[in-house]
């Protein structure tokens, strides 16, 4: 990997963004309700102080003005100040992202450790009873809606069985200072493990909810290039050589039938993002994604915008992360 | 001593597939002594390479082994546990296959590849980690000396694709031969290799088969090899040997109609003008065949006779065919 391939993709990033940023802005303005509407409910205020309140969010200024003015700052990284919070985005986002990291690094974890095993375990028993109900049990997955699927999990396990908390990051009685601002991490940097397992509990199930369709879509990659793989003449060399079972599946049969399936865990880890907004709001999660929909529905439009930035750049990066995992995997490629 | 160092008797492999069952090989008697070359010729599907597939035990599913002995060295192959025949393949009996592009691994490198068969079989090996790595690397880079790869050393860390056809051929010979085994079974070794690439592979599988006074069997379809490098051949047709013995025999005076029309069908400089006389006809679905000989369908000499099983007859001592003329006055 050449420091010029890395500039190179952060080129391509600039069209990207840009246009990104055209799309949520046209959007936004486009969606029916007003902001300052919203903000004002049903106070009683006088048309004087509603044109001073639409004057001091730039509303007043036509919407092409509007457009470049936010580029202009968007550059220098200002992205503004939130219509709800009265404080710059940035720091709003900030403040919420650990929250959403945290979830999905859990969720993209559960994923992969449980799809990878699975897919290959179908692969070598394949048409198997196992493998069957792993087919049955990856379309259900895939199919099955986020929000329901949560739902479903709430009633099992926090309101009929009391296992697990119902929504929050973690109990009011596990405060502790930050350090990495995730929570997993820092209880235990903290040597607080009841805190731990408290902040476990809370994230168990949203990180499920989130996890499920992408550990559907890995396990049946995972499968079907593991079969693929297993009739390749290098695995029958393999045998021929006398290496053991788990030698020749582990290490000739699966590092070459990892390499779709790593394509395609970069591709599924973009729409945990999407994923987030609705797994937050179920499990009242304290993320980015809870946060967009609120400001969403309030037509916060400088938070909405820098949000969708953000994801947009995190997901052209995941794909850069791809690529390179994608050399590690294939020795035939190169960047 | 004298006894041979591989004896498959009475093979029988099928594969049960919707269509029926296969009978990819049927009754088939192998005999390899020790320090031969065996020659195995036939047309694709005449069940030359499953038979040696039963030999490894790496018969894939649908198929299986219905039936026959396979003595290696005095034990029964068929009578052993997986992890036993585990331990034979690759130390006691090695396999090259036809395409070394495809039969080396593209995600890893050479190194590992030779190292892991030492890792496997090699018992002398020093048990202390470091030592153990130091002596498979020195092990490996001799293979690959051997084989002809210059610059082995460094060679090591490289993947299959970085290397041309020739060496990658070369490399899964190296493979093959690391842990010094009795017997070395090349199927179609040049096949997938030009006309100078493969003089020069065979020669090296001639000149180790001499130095480590290994048995060899080469499948090939390639008459010419065959005549070159072998001391015996055996032909097979339709997934039964029609006909075996030594090279110079079988070549010179083939006796099953089926090996004469092979040596007819093959384009030779001094007869040129004539035309080439390919054999007539298709080989035999192998399902639900009938108890008659395989080739009777092609044969220009058949009898009434050939509507029955026939059995192999001897034409001299050690050589034999799988047909009602051997023995008889010539037509």
């Amino acid at each position: 990997m050449s420091l010029g391939k890395l500039i190179e993709r952060l080129i391509q990033l600039i069209p990207v963004l840009l246009g990104v940023s055209l799309i949520v802005f046209v959007m936004m303005t486009l969606t029916p309700g007003d902001p300052v509407q919203i903000m004002i409910g049903d106070q009683a205020v006088t048309p004087e102080q509603e044109a001073a309140m639409r004057r001091d969010l730039g509303l007043d200024r036509p919407i092409v003005e509007r457009f470049f003015v936010f580029l202009g700052n968007a550059v220098t990284g200002d992205f503004g100040t939130s219509f709800y919070h009265k404080r710059p985005v940035s720091e709003v986002i900030a403040e919420r992202l650990p929250a959403t990291i945290e979830l999905s690094l859990v969720a993209l974890i559960v994923a992969l450790l449980t799809s990878i095993p699975l897919g290959v375990l179908a692969a070598i028993r394949k048409n198997s009873i196992f493998d069957r109900i792993a087919t049955v049990g990856s379309l259900l997955g895939v199919s099955l809606p986020g929000f329901w699927f949560g739902i479903l999990l709430l009633m099992l396990f926090a309101v009929h069985l009391h296992l697990l908390p119902v929504s929050g990051r973690i109990g009011y009685s596990a405060e502790i200072e930050p350090i990495t601002h995730l929570l997993l991490i820092d209880t235990l940097l903290r040597g607080r493990f009841d805190a731990f397992l408290d902040a476990l509990s809370h994230i168990i199930l949203p990180a499920i909810t989130l996890g499920l369709p992408m550990t559907a879509i890995l396990m049946r990659v995972t499968r079907t290039s593991m079969l693929e793989v297993l009739r390749q003449d290098y695995v029958t060399f393999a045998e021929a050589k006398g290496l053991s079972r788990r030698r020749v599946i582990f290490r000739h049969a699966l590092k070459n039938a990892l390499i779709p399936t790593v394509s395609v865990a970069a591709i599924e880890t973009g729409s945990l993002l999407g994923g987030n907004m609705i797994v937050e709001t179920v499990f009242g999660w304290p993320g980015l994604g809870r946060l967009v929909v609120e400001s969403i529905f309030l037509r916060n439009y400088p938070l909405v915008q820098a949000a969708v930035l953000f994801y947009a750049i995190t997901y052209v990066l995941l794909n850069f992360v791809a690529d390179i995992l994608y050399t590690v995997l294939n020795p035939r490629v190169k960047l | 001593m004298n006894a041979p160092l591989l004896s498959v008797t009475d093979l029988r492999t099928v594969f049960d597939t919707r269509a029926g069952r296969v009978c990819a090989v049927d009754g088939v008697n192998v005999e390899v002594r020790r320090g031969e070359c065996l020659g195995v010729v036939g047309e694709s599907g005449s069940g030359k390479s499953v038979t040696f597939a039963s030999v490894m035990g790496l018969v894939r599913s649908p198929g299986r082994i219905d039936g026959g002995a396979i003595i290696f060295d005095g034990r029964d192959l068929r009578t052993l546990t997986p992890q036993q025949m585990r331990k034979v393949r690759g130390r006691d009996i090695a396999m090259t296959m036809q395409d070394a592009l495809t039969a080396l691994n593209p995600a890893l490198t050479v190194g590992e590849q030779i190292g892991e068969v030492l890792e496997a079989h090699d018992e002398t090996l020093p048990s202390s980690r470091g030592a153990r790595n130091a002596a498979i690397r020195e092990r490996s880079v001799e293979m690959l000396s051997l084989v002809g790869i210059p610059s082995a050393e460094s060679r090591l860390r490289q993947y299959p694709h970085e290397f041309s056809g020739g060496m990658r051929q070369r490399i899964m010979i190296a493979i093959a031969l690391a842990c010094r085994p009795k017997l070395l079974i090349a199927d179609e070794p040049t096949t997938a290799l030009d006309v100078t690439i493969q003089a020069q592979v065979l020669e090296l599988i001639t000149d180790i088969r001499a130095k480590l006074g290994m048995s060899v069997v080469l499948i090939t379809h390639d008459l010419g090899v065959v005549t070159e490098h072998c001391d015996r051949v055996m032909v097979m047709y339709a997934g039964q040997v029609v006909e075996e013995g030594p090279v110079r025999e079988v070549i010179g005076s083939p006796s099953h109609p089926y090996t004469k029309g092979l040596l007819g069908s093959i384009p030779r400089l001094a007869l040129r003008g004539q035309k080439i006389k390919p054999i007539e006809g298709q080989v035999p679905d192998l399902i639900d065949l009938p108890a008659q000989c395989r080739f009777y369908s092609r044969c220009t000499l058949r009898q009434d006779v050939c509507k029955s099983l026939i059995s192999m007859r001897e034409a001299t001592p050690g050589h034999s065919a799988r047909c009602v003329l051997v023995g008889k006055d010539r037509p």
